[in-house]
């Protein structure tokens, strides 16, 4: 067991008794919703972490072709989509409770629905294909043209869209969360948790490759 | 610099004289807007401005899956290898982009003036909104031909297109809305230029991109 992975644990430990135990802001009708921060917001930085990982990965085959780079690229961006998807579920429950309901055409809520889209897409390109080489080199391509399409998308979409999220201001700009309504008890908690989910995001791809690796050869030798 | 160019109009050429020799496609995308739009005049009659739009641009989107879709599909894989051996896959890329661009341009404005004429004429500027249209439908062209390009390398149909296509044209589907809805109304509202500028960014983007990730694609 690595060093690292003691610390996942220990941060993620850290971050289920903080989020739950310390005294939170009074802000608005959000009352102990707030808590919500340490587990929603995290599983977006996660979510675009895995995803970046995948790109780079998917750059990375271009350059020089090799089936490993190609494995975790998908690994990768199949973490990224649990993440995302677990995002959305913690988010969705949460507007039920603050905004009314659980979809409310929310710049953001579109946002990941698209990035969602987008990679089951590029599963389902996967899976077209049987040709191991075509396989990989097109699907890296997609994810490649998909991830620069995206980024501008986050970027536009909140500009267009009025937004209910904390911090939103609608046309005005996209800031994604609005810091001052942290206190230092909640910084504290907020920033290991960052740490913690994305370090836990990237422990389960590697368990992931590690089966699909050995997979892979044992299909191999039979 | 300048042998590229001229493959690039060589290309072009071919296109453009394989669309007059074989006019059955072309007419058939013609044909497939013109019945989609009566189709939808029956179901819909003379609807709202605002319905109007949201109709048109996604009429627009389906045309572009269905014109650009066989830019690709089409060349079957000995031809593609010839091409391979005469000409460079940037400039094959660039050829089609012009190429379905200009088609998209004919079938926007196709589409425009039936629309105009079935559905109802609500459009107040009428110059402008071509000009909208015939960005709009480059833009969604772009978008289309390199994606057209992985579904025929993946030996997929039109469908694949659109599953790949429909989450990354939100942004573009978006602004074209939000542009041409200020065609609709008696003020012009501000901000029109800018969107209209971000557009031709993003347009230059999917360029860029294309350009850079064709070779990938081609070669086998």
């Amino acid at each position: 067991m690595r060093w690292w992975k003691i610390l996942t644990v220990v941060l993620l430990l850290y971050t289920y008794i903080g989020g739950l135990m310390i005294t939170v802001p009074d802000v608005g009708n959000l009352e102990h919703t707030i808590r919500n921060a340490f587990f929603h917001i995290p599983m977006w930085t996660s979510q675009f972490i895995t995803l970046v990982i995948s790109l780079v990965y998917s750059i990375k085959y271009l350059r020089k072709p090799n089936a490993i780079n190609d494995i975790y690229a998908v690994e990768f961006a199949k973490t990224g989509t649990v993440f995302g998807i677990l995002g959305l579920a913690t988010g969705m429950e949460w507007a039920n409770f603050t905004w009314g309901a659980s979809w409310s055409n929310d710049p953001k809520q579109l946002g990941v629905a698209v990035a969602l889209l987008i990679y089951f897409a590029y599963f389902i390109l996967r899976n077209s294909m049987t040709d191991l080489d075509k396989r990989a080199r097109i699907s890296a391509v997609y994810n490649i043209f998909a991830f620069f399409i995206y980024i501008p998308m986050i970027l536009i979409l909140p500009r267009m869209v009025e937004s209910l999220h904390p911090g939103g201001k609608g046309v005005e700009g996209n800031p994604g969360f609005n810091g001052d309504d942290l206190n230092t008890a909640m910084k504290y908690v907020i920033r290991p948790a960052y740490i913690g989910w994305a370090m836990l995001a990237i422990w389960i791809t590697t368990l992931r490759l590690r089966l699909h690796v050995f997979t892979e050869k044992t299909q191999s030798a039979v | 610099m300048t042998a590229g160019i001229s493959h690039i109009a060589a290309l072009l050429r071919k296109d453009i004289l394989l669309e007059i020799r074989q006019q059955y496609t072309f007419y058939g995308i013609l044909l497939y807007v013109a019945s989609t739009i009566f189709v939808l005049y029956l179901a819909m009659g003379q609807p709202l401005p605002e319905v109007w739009n949201g109709l048109f641009w996604m009429i627009q989107l389906f045309i572009c899956v269905n014109a650009v879709a066989k830019s690709f599909l089409q060349e079957n894989s000995g031809r593609t290898l010839y091409y391979y051996s005469i000409a460079g896959a940037r400039d094959y890329i660039v050829a089609k982009i012009i190429f379905n661009g200009l088609l998209m341009i004919v079938m926007s404005v196709t589409s425009l003036a039936l629309f105009r004429i079935l559905m109802g004429d609500v459009v107040r500027h009428p110059w402008k909104f071509t000009g909208i249209v015939c960005l709009g439908g480059v833009s969604l062209s772009l978008v289309f031909t390199f994606l057209s390009a992985i579904a025929a390398r993946a030996k997929q149909n039109a469908a694949m297109i659109a599953i790949l296509g429909f989450p990354l044209i939100i942004p573009q589907i978006l602004i074209l809305m939000r542009i041409s809805n200020a065609a609709f109304s008696d003020v012009i509202q501000g901000g029109m230029l800018l969107m209209s500028l971000v557009l031709a960014g993003l347009d230059i983007l999917v360029i860029v991109l294309a350009v850079i990730l064709f070779p990938f694609l081609w070669k086998d």
